[in-house]
């Protein structure tokens, strides 16, 4: 079967830059670079046909840009230069894309040889597919249409949704929190929006898969997933590069409102390439007794800052937070959670595990916040971190505040090393370093594991195996 | 024909040295006791031969079928058929101990999962152990007899040609000794060659061992037959082979 071949293939790859290879250059309609003006901003604006509030949006959120400091916190990021970035590529389509053909054969092979295509036919209840700027394909399944749900381009949401994309739109994640969030509104471009209607269930995951394709490209995709009332979705976010000379800038940013009873699951797997720079923005609100269970996992990119958030806003709200991230190598992943309680009776739970291997740098900054009145509200933390030799280190900023007296906050954290003992007495079974180290590694991430599908859990521990493997990972 | 020949072997950890001056002779299919109190240097022996790096080889030679395998890796070794069953094996959080086996059994039988899955349910059954340990993490929150059952099950699917043990007895109840001794014979009797380490002679009760030989401030200082156990037993280190 076509499907078996194709994951197959994946997984006896090399690596997955391997599957997709350098960068070929492809047609472009449009382009957009250099420094970042009202110009540019407008001149986007202009061609995405946007109503006048969405494009004042992005004035405003352009001034904040300009007038916000560069943050304390960002370092490793010398090569970002803002100003000779291409802050926005469109691609040459057909005007209606229905269908995988329907795309230019170089980016629709892109998706196939990362397996798209298939996941989405066997598994999937709808997926939006980005290529650079734009959302280039963009399909749910029509049983799921008729059951009311809404999952569009950001783009055509605006235009056709107007008065429900405006009522969350930037709620969540407001511009002006930091510089890159503000220059985020100013240039988003791509992503999803997704709406399931009351009491919806939606059996099967939708999945938003994003690539950079170009060199000095910068994305900025936008998803937004509103849940209402007693609904139920699990949204995956996959993210991979081909190799390039220089770097991409992802600025990307996920807005989640999970009403009244809602559950929402949003995982991220990201693969990026490691040129790429990797900025997120991610943050839900949650309602009376709604639920929201992020999972993050970090394994490409040369830098990646990102903290799912969780606003605990009514009573009962829950949210959990799995983090996962590798650092195989020169790279930098400086991650976390945030959890903010406000309603009464609220419970968080973080669940950080980094590892760190070969001169990597893991760093976790977490923030629980449990304000006056949250009543009984309780958050636990755990963070381990694994280091796998010498050479590499991690670091934990976690920042506790709890203003309410009949609230609790527990926080724990361990660190691990591979022991010259343990390393040996996997040798001793005839299980080589490289593998005894992927086998630890699964070991240590596998409880978060249990939380996937089995196509994504094969696929990941794959990537893992070649993260060790003497061919693949480190370079 | 000799299995293993242990030449006047010097052993370094760091700066220090801890063997000075080993040598015997394994025959094929025997079974050997090395005896000698707490901090003698027997479970030094043990890992250099399996490969240990901390431990370094400052002289003198360890031939395995006629090989000098002083260079080997842990891994060749294991694969060439010397099997250590460890004192303090490890514990690796997350790998359930079924994919371990049939990990090992992949890389030294090159049996494929299901193959290997069979093979070590039969064997779980054999030995009469407990087949919900299976789907337990490897040897976390185990206790000192689960950990030892365990590695006695990893040598029976292994059929190594040299078994090394190293204190299979230490921190063991009584029931889970019993289990040991039976694996350890059926092993002997089936050709393998042991070269076991103790310092209790408890499990020699259930054991005929061809050879003993008694090890003191790393060196050794008496080999003889199965009556040497008796004697240490009654007199104690102090009273067999002058340091």
């Amino acid at each position: 079967m076509i499907e078996h071949t194709r994951l197959e293939e994946i997984l006896k790859a090399g690596s997955l830059e391997e599957i997709l290879g350098t960068a070929v250059p492809y047609p472009k309609e449009i382009e957009l670079k250099g420094k970042i003006t009202r110009d540019t901003v407008e001149e986007l604006s202009r061609i995405k046909n946007e109503p006048e509030w969405m494009r004042r949006h992005r004035l405003r959120a352009l001034e904040l840009f300009e007038k916000l400091p560069m943050p304390k916190w960002v370092i490793g990021v010398e090569e970002l230069d803002l100003d000779n970035l291409i802050l926005y590529t469109k691609p040459e389509l057909q005007n209606e894309v229905k269908d995988w053909d329907d795309l230019p054969e170089n980016i629709r092979k892109t998706f196939e040889r990362l397996n798209i295509p298939e996941i989405e036919k066997k598994f999937l209840s709808g997926l939006t597919a980005v290529f650079d700027s734009e959302s280039v394909y963009s399909q749910l399944k029509e049983e799921f249409e008729k059951m009311g749900i809404i999952m569009l381009p950001m783009e055509e949401a605006v235009r056709k949704y107007p008065d429900l994309v405006k009522k969350y739109f930037g709620k969540v994640f407001p511009a002006g929190e930091h510089k890159f969030s503000a220059l985020h509104h100013a240039l988003w471009s791509g992503g999803a929006f997704v709406y399931i209607p009351k009491g919806v269930k939606v059996p099967f995951p939708i999945e938003a898969f994003f690539v950079i394709g170009s060199a000095l490209e910068g994305q900025f995709e936008h998803t937004l997933l509103v849940a209402d009332e007693g609904s139920y979705v699990h949204f995956i976010e996959g993210c991979s590069a081909p190799m390039y000379k220089g770097f991409s800038f992802h600025d990307g940013m996920v807005e989640i409102y999970a009403h009244k009873n809602a559950t929402v699951k949003f995982t991220t797997i990201q693969n990026w390439s490691r040129n790429v720079i990797n900025f997120n923005n991610k943050r839900a609100i949650i309602e009376d007794n709604a639920y929201v269970e992020w999972i993050e996992g970090s394994i490409g990119s040369k830098v990646t800052y990102t903290y799912p958030s969780s606003v605990l806003k009514g009573d009962g709200a829950r949210t959990a937070q799995y983090v996962v991230s590798l650092s195989n190598g020169p790279f930098l992943k400086d991650t976390g959670a945030k959890s903010i309680h406000i309603g009464k009776n609220t419970s968080s739970k973080i669940v950080s595990k980094s590892i760190s291997a070969n001169g990597g740098i893991n760093i976790y900054r977490g923030l629980v916040r449990i304000a006056k009145g949250a009543e009984d509200s309780t958050a636990t933390v755990s963070c381990d971190s694994l280091i796998l030799d010498g050479e590499s280190k991690a670091y934990t900023y976690p920042h506790n505040q709890n203003d309410e007296p009949s609230a609790s906050i527990i926080h724990e954290a361990t660190t691990g090393r591979l022991s010259e003992d343990k390393l040996f007495y996997l040798n001793a079974r005839g299980i080589k370093e490289e593998e005894a180290k992927s086998l630890i590694v699964l070991g240590f991430i596998s409880d978060i594991l249990e939380g996937l599908p089995f196509e994504y859990v094969e696929v990941l521990k794959k990537v893992i195996e070649l993260e060790f493997s003497e061919v693949g990972g480190v370079g | 024909m000799f299995m293993l020949k242990v030449e006047n072997l010097h052993v370094n950890v760091g700066d220090r040295e801890i063997l000075k001056g080993v040598g015997f002779e394994l025959g094929s299919g025997e079974l050997h006791v090395v005896m000698g109190p707490n901090g003698s240097g027997k479970s030094t022996l043990a890992l250099t031969i399996a490969g240990h790096p901390r431990y370094k080889v400052i002289d003198g030679r360890i031939i395995f079928e006629g090989e000098d395998i002083a260079g080997l890796s842990p891994e060749e070794r294991v694969k060439r058929g010397i099997f250590l069953s460890f004192q303090h094996p490890v514990e690796v959080e997350g790998v359930k101990i079924i994919q371990f086996l049939q990990r090992i059994l992949k890389n030294l039988k090159g049996l494929d999962e299901v193959g290997a899955y069979d093979v070590i349910f039969n064997a779980v059954q054999e030995l009469g152990l407990d087949e919900s340990m299976l789907s337990r993490f490897l040897n976390v929150g185990f206790s000192g007899g689960e950990r030892k059952k365990l590695e006695m099950l990893q040598a029976y699917l292994v059929r190594p040609k040299l078994l090394i043990l190293d204190e299979p007895d230490s921190g063991v109840d009584v029931d889970s000794l019993k289990v040991i001794a039976g694996v350890i014979n059926k092993l002997h009797e089936e050709g393998t060659s042991i070269l076991l380490i103790t310092h209790y002679g408890r499990i020699l009760e259930h054991l005929r061992p061809n050879r003993v030989h008694v090890i003191k401030d790393g060196r050794l200082v008496t080999s003889g037959g199965p009556d040497l156990v008796k004697t240490i037993e009654e007199k104690g280190f102090a009273a067999v082979g002058a340091v």
